[in-house]
């Protein structure tokens, strides 16, 4: 199993950490893993990007063109990564704030109403753990007691308290992920 | 069981020197190396190991630091990205004629001038073939992934102590920012004067003792004859290196029709490139130096008998490649591709250079 996967979207929304999580979680299954964040200007409060890969094997480049998944967060990143996706990949996308829809035919398209979700459960801090949900439901690469294992590695002790909340909202992810289309 | 932690190529380097029993480290922030003295700080080794951490007023403070606890025999370090490299140059060429041991870690991004922040490898001639002034080396090793980053650390001591050498890391923005897993090596203390001289020989300025003769520091020598007696004995050090030393990695290259050679990130992505190129029925093998001085010319030599054409992979506009072109000696045909400028290449355009310029061409 190899997963290859871009999170895109605002600085701020929670994207390089929604990555961070993942890859804690796949170290906790004895996967390999990398995480490769956008650096620089464009992060703060521009776009921030980070390409994680998830896998069996020893992984060779962790600099790629072309992704398994793509989860999208805002217009900017739609317009870069939607062409990026494997034909038959994945594209996960929050709607909100997304003017032009994706319009590609021969990928699976899913949304999950991230921020909407987030606002509803008064913690607009768990709406990358939403999205993250969202994806796990439609590829559950990762156990679930390892992400669990994950948040507990990722996030410093003092935050340690917020986990159940966090996991509640992989919990709404999951259950209000929604299908476009299907390959 | 060891921890396995994730962490960043840079972090992995910081904790890394904690954990190698450095004495001191002297640096200056600049993007993409500022996570080395933020995990320092972050960290207060002065308090876990009595390393001390200085955040000099600029990179020559910073290089001049290091020229100076190098001298009292202390395993000292500092950091920087190419500009700052740049300006470290000038205290690099004096240490490697005071022949001082110490690391040095670059965290290539794109030039020239300030350039980018973005990952780049063009700062392979100012490591390999000497940025300052006079007929000197460098020992540099080319980390690829964050395990080497970690160490690459207490390798480079080892082997700047052994032959009083400055020694480098040289990384690129790639490796620095991204995160994999590590396993950190056991903590180790730190030297006393006394186990330095027991070690590697008494020549530091450390007070002189009766029964020795007091140890000079400098890269002085007014008297010409006396300079060029100097020069000889460090040529005479570089070639002894040069036979021991060198370090590389080779991927499927037993039957290989093509190769490779490529370092650091640079690596990585051929070795993707060369996946998907087995895909197509292509053999192609892979020479990762991972010493870039000593290079590792007689594996390349050797493989040039072989191959029917080598493709020098890295991020700038063709550096390494004069050092395969050599290895080869025509023997074969070398081409180079890379992006540059602070792109960074894809396994998809590595693949396609290797068919247009190797394979088709």
């Amino acid at each position: 199993m190899t997963e290859e996967l871009i999170i895109a979207g605002f600085g701020g929304q929670g994207v390089l950490s929604m990555g961070k999580i993942l890859a804690y979680s796949g170290i906790m299954e004895d996967k390999e893993v990398s995480w490769m964040p956008s650096y620089g200007p464009e992060m703060r409060g521009g776009t921030a990007n980070v390409s994680v890969i998830i896998s069996d094997e020893r992984i060779s480049s962790p600099v790629l063109r072309d992704f398994d998944t793509a989860i999208i967060l805002n217009q900017q990143s739609m317009d870069k990564f939607e062409k990026s996706v494997h034909p038959g990949g994945l594209l996960l996308y929050d709607p909100n704030g997304i003017i032009h829809p994706p319009t590609r035919k021969d990928i699976n398209i899913y949304t999950i109403e991230g921020a909407l979700e987030a606002s509803k459960l008064k913690s607009p801090k768990t709406f990358n753990m939403i999205v993250l949900g969202a994806f796990l439901k439609l590829k559950p690469i990762v156990k679930m007691e390892n992400v669990h294992k994950g948040l507990l590695k990722s996030l410093p002790e003092r935050h340690h308290h917020m986990i159940p909340m966090n996991e509640e909202a992989i919990k709404v992810g999951q259950e209000k992920v929604k299908e476009v289309q299907t390959v | 069981m060891e921890e396995v932690k994730l962490m960043k190529g840079n972090e992995a380097v910081a904790e890394a020197a904690i954990r190698a029993g450095v004495d001191a480290y002297f640096g200056y922030p600049i993007t993409p190396q500022s996570e080395v003295i933020e995990y320092l700080m972050m960290e207060r080794p002065y308090q876990r190991t009595g390393m001390v951490v200085l955040q000099a007023e600029s990179e020559l403070a910073a290089i001049n630091m290091v020229y100076g606890a190098a001298a009292c025999g202390k395993k000292v370090m500092t950091s920087s990205s190419s500009p700052g490299i740049s300006l470290k140059q000038e205290g690099i060429s004096y240490m490697a004629g005071a022949e001082l041991p110490c690391l040095i870690v670059d965290v290539v991004r794109g030039g020239p001038g300030l350039g980018t922040i973005q990952p780049s490898q063009a700062d392979y001639f100012q490591m390999v073939k000497g940025g300052g002034h006079g007929d000197y080396k460098l020992i540099v090793l080319a980390p690829s992934t964050v395990q080497e980053m970690a160490d690459f650390v207490d390798l480079a001591f080892e082997l700047a102590f052994k032959y009083r050498n400055p020694a480098v890391i040289l990384s690129d923005g790639v490796i620095g920012q991204m995160m994999e897993k590590v396993v950190l090596p056991p903590q180790k203390t730190r030297l006393t004067d006394e186990e330095v001289d027991e070690k590697y020989g008494s020549w530091a300025t450390t007070g002189k003792k009766n029964g020795r003769e007091r140890n000079i520091i400098t890269s002085l020598e007014l008297k010409s004859e006396r300079q060029e007696a100097h020069n000889h004995h460090l040529q005479a050090k570089y070639k002894e290196i040069t036979n021991k030393e060198v370090r590389y990695e080779a991927i499927n290259t037993e039957d290989a029709d093509y190769l490779i050679v490529a370092y650091g990130s640079s690596a990585r992505i051929s070795q993707k490139a060369i996946q998907m190129a087995a895909k197509k029925g292509y053999k192609v093998g892979l020479i990762r130096p991972i010493t870039l001085w000593p290079f590792p010319t007689d594996i390349i030599n050797k493989l040039a008998d072989q191959v029917k054409g080598i493709l020098s992979v890295e991020m700038s506009a063709g550096q390494m490649v004069e050092d395969v072109r050599l290895a080869v000696n025509g023997k074969v045909k070398v081409e180079h591709y890379g992006r540059f400028g602070g792109m960074v290449h894809s396994p998809d355009e590595v693949l396609e250079a290797l068919e247009n310029k190797i394979i088709k061409g």
